[in-house]
């Protein structure tokens, strides 16, 4: 006959004591094994989101770059090519230049040096990335028998302290002519079609479309052959020169800059329209980063929302954990104790006897602490099962695509796991201690004589 | 002399007043003797028989068992000495209720170390002497008083005491089976046991070799 003989039948015998402090047990266990499994499902869940999160972020943010460069490259060509049509953002004269004469009649009387745009070129000019000398003058075309603009032009010059550059405007080759508007359409010529200006004969290498100013009725040809044409031999009229990082404030900048290496001459912005132009686009780049930045502004503020969210719930199921852990396993260790201690009184008679049989103290205790040994091994392990179970389910689990595994890697938990059944002998241990005690030191006469 | 009681004195202090249950009683047993003590409810008997058993301190005087005071030993060594020397039967059989027949008797076996196939057989032996094979395997809840008794009475003889102390035996039982477990009392007597018998029962003055009368916790008359 051993204890554990007498502990089995025993809760055989009683077994709804026996499953009440099992339940209780459970339910201590289950709380705390419930509690900590949630717990780390909201911190495995939390970083998961928030990984996930960042990650649609810097998708969405990445992909706003894109479009970003993407918009502001095709912004910028098209500007690019709107600048072409529209001509130059300075002119460059020379000093006594009237800007009355440009302006009425369209055409320059003063001159300087072909050179210049030479010198210009070879400068360290940083505001200035275009340079394009030309002659104008208001002629006469004796065979078509009409006023006219007439340009010559010998295409950009390149600025040789920087790389080369597409050129904005194409030179008019030598013995090539291009006509404004107004002159093909009133001269019904075309491309391809010969001409002869005062005495030159050239073919038609473009016509241009409506613009609306007096280029319609200008007239571009070589710049060496309008210089013959006119009679000025290196000399031109004016360099256009085209800035195209500039912005309306940055005017007084170029004018300094080109004066300091061209004295006597003078700067005069041209059309406003492609500074404003310029403007719009530095305006719609810088609105481009705005956004993109802004994006990247409500990602973060999305993700810190989220964390903040997370974090929220995480303290409140942690703020919950903690007073309702304690609060279960102590009212699962008075239940235990409770239940111990009817058991107690329940077996009054067999404590009598079995102390008249010779059984000493520790001995009866014994009986007593093996059954709640037996209890709270169960009771331990179903308890894990319970509560593994509760918090995988109320931590959404499942739904996320989080495993057991997952939450055991995370570290903590198995060790809780592990060591939730010794706590379970423990609470059953502690909590049987004093009715053990108890029932071992009961006077044995006071019982057998039916006291 | 197997049991040497010397002017044992017991009192309960009881809020309501002190009760005096033994007033210098004085009584010697041999081995191989059965000794009844008779007298009317609430004269000591009970009290008499614990304090004999090592269960309950006297507030005075000494028993002696083969010489030595088991009140001068540690609880924990007079517990074993329980277990090893004293056998105890009582009125309401206090049967281990969830234990059937077989592993109440062995319920000694518990607090005294024995190698288990020895303890078993003799366990065996003891059902099948007093009559309880048929009834080895049944709780006490399944028993007539008498097979109780009986069962109770093998369980008191598991590790072969030299005293058997019987408080009632006798009470709960119809005449057939207090004469026979009055006769396995006799029978252990005769077989060299001493048995210490406190009962009112009439029916157990023949089975004693001595008839003890005990009245207001005094021996009346130590009979003969």
């Amino acid at each position: 006959m051993s204890v554990w003989r007498l502990v089995v039948r025993e809760i055989n015998h009683r077994r709804l004591n026996f499953l009440l402090s099992l339940l209780s047990v459970t339910v201590g266990v289950a709380c705390l094994i419930g509690a900590q499994t949630l717990l780390k499902a909201d911190r495995v869940t939390t970083g998961q989101l928030l990984n996930d999160r960042q990650a649609e972020i810097e998708i969405a943010v990445a992909e706003k770059q894109k479009a970003v460069e993407k918009a502001g490259k095709e912004l910028q060509d098209a500007i690019r090519k709107q600048m072409l049509g529209l001509g130059f953002n300075v002119l460059i004269l020379p000093e006594d230049q009237e800007l009355s004469e440009l302006h009425l009649n369209g055409t320059m009387s003063a001159t300087m040096p072909e050179q210049y745009v030479d010198k210009l070129a070879a400068s360290k000019i940083v505001t200035v990335n275009h340079l394009l000398p030309s002659v104008t003058k208001r002629i006469h075309w004796d065979e078509r028998d009409r006023e006219i603009i007439l340009v010559g032009t010998r295409g950009e010059v390149p600025i040789l302290h920087r790389g080369m550059k597409k050129p904005l405007l194409a030179e008019v080759a030598p013995g090539k002519i291009v006509l404004g508007h107004e002159i093909h359409k009133q001269l019904e010529l075309k491309v391809n079609d010969s001409v002869t200006l005062n005495g030159s004969d050239f073919t038609v290498s473009a016509v241009h479309s409506e613009r609306g100013s007096v280029d319609d009725v200008t007239v571009w040809i070589n710049l060496a052959a309008a210089q013959e044409l006119l009679g000025m031999q290196n000399l031109i009229n004016a360099i256009l020169a085209l800035e195209c990082e500039c912005s309306g404030d940055r005017i007084s900048q170029i004018r300094a800059e080109i004066v300091s290496i061209l004295p006597g001459t003078q700067v005069v912005e041209k059309y406003s329209q492609a500074l404003t132009r310029a403007e719009a686009r530095e305006k719609t780049k810088q609105s481009a980063e705005a956004a993109l930045a802004a994006e990247e502004k409500a990602g973060q503020k999305l993700l810190t929302q989220e964390r903040s969210a997370r974090r929220q719930l995480e303290d409140r199921h942690a703020g919950f954990a903690a007073v309702l852990t304690p609060l279960v396993i102590f009212a699962s260790l008075l239940m235990i104790g409770l239940l111990t201690f009817a058991n107690t009184r329940q077996r009054t008679s067999e404590i009598g006897i079995l102390c008249a049989i010779g059984l000493t103290t520790p001995k009866i205790m014994f009986v007593f602490l093996s059954k709640a040994a037996v209890t709270g091994l169960i009771g331990g392990l179903c308890g894990v099962g319970l509560g593994l179970t509760t918090g995988v389910l109320l931590g959404g689990l499942p739904s996320n695509g989080i495993t057991l595994p997952d939450l055991f890697a995370t570290g903590g938990l198995l060790t809780t796991v592990a060591s939730a059944p010794l706590l379970a002998l423990a609470m059953t241990g502690i909590a049987s201690w004093v009715p053990a005690l108890y029932a071992a030191r009961r006077d044995p006469a006071a019982i057998l004589q039916g006291d | 002399m197997l049991l040497h009681i010397d002017k044992v004195s017991k009192t309960y202090r009881r809020k309501s007043g002190d009760v005096c249950a033994l007033q210098d009683v004085s009584l010697d047993l041999d081995a191989g003797e059965f000794v009844a003590v008779r007298g009317p409810s609430g004269c000591g008997k009970s009290t008499l028989l614990m304090t004999t058993g090592g269960l309950l301190g006297p507030d005075s005087g000494q028993i002696l068992f083969n010489g030595k005071n088991p009140y001068e030993l540690s609880p924990h060594a007079r517990a074993e000495f329980r277990g090893r020397s004293i056998g105890f039967v009582f009125q309401q059989f206090h049967l281990v209720p969830y234990l059937d027949v077989l592993d109440n008797v062995l319920a000694p076996s518990l607090a005294v170390a024995s190698t288990s196939n020895g303890v078993r057989d003799r366990a065996h032996d003891l059902v099948k002497h007093f009559g309880l094979m048929k009834r080895s395997h049944h709780v006490p809840a399944e028993l007539s008083s008498g097979e109780r008794q009986r069962t109770a009475l093998a369980r008191a003889l598991l590790n072969e005491p030299q005293l058997l102390l019987a408080d009632e035996p006798t009470g709960n039982l119809d005449g057939k089976s207090a004469d026979t477990v009055l006769s396995h009392l006799q029978e252990f007597a005769e077989n060299g046991g001493a048995v210490l018998l406190v009962t009112h029962d009439e029916r157990a003055v023949p089975f004693a070799d001595r008839v003890i009368h005990l009245c207001e916790g005094r021996i009346e008359s130590n009979g003969s």
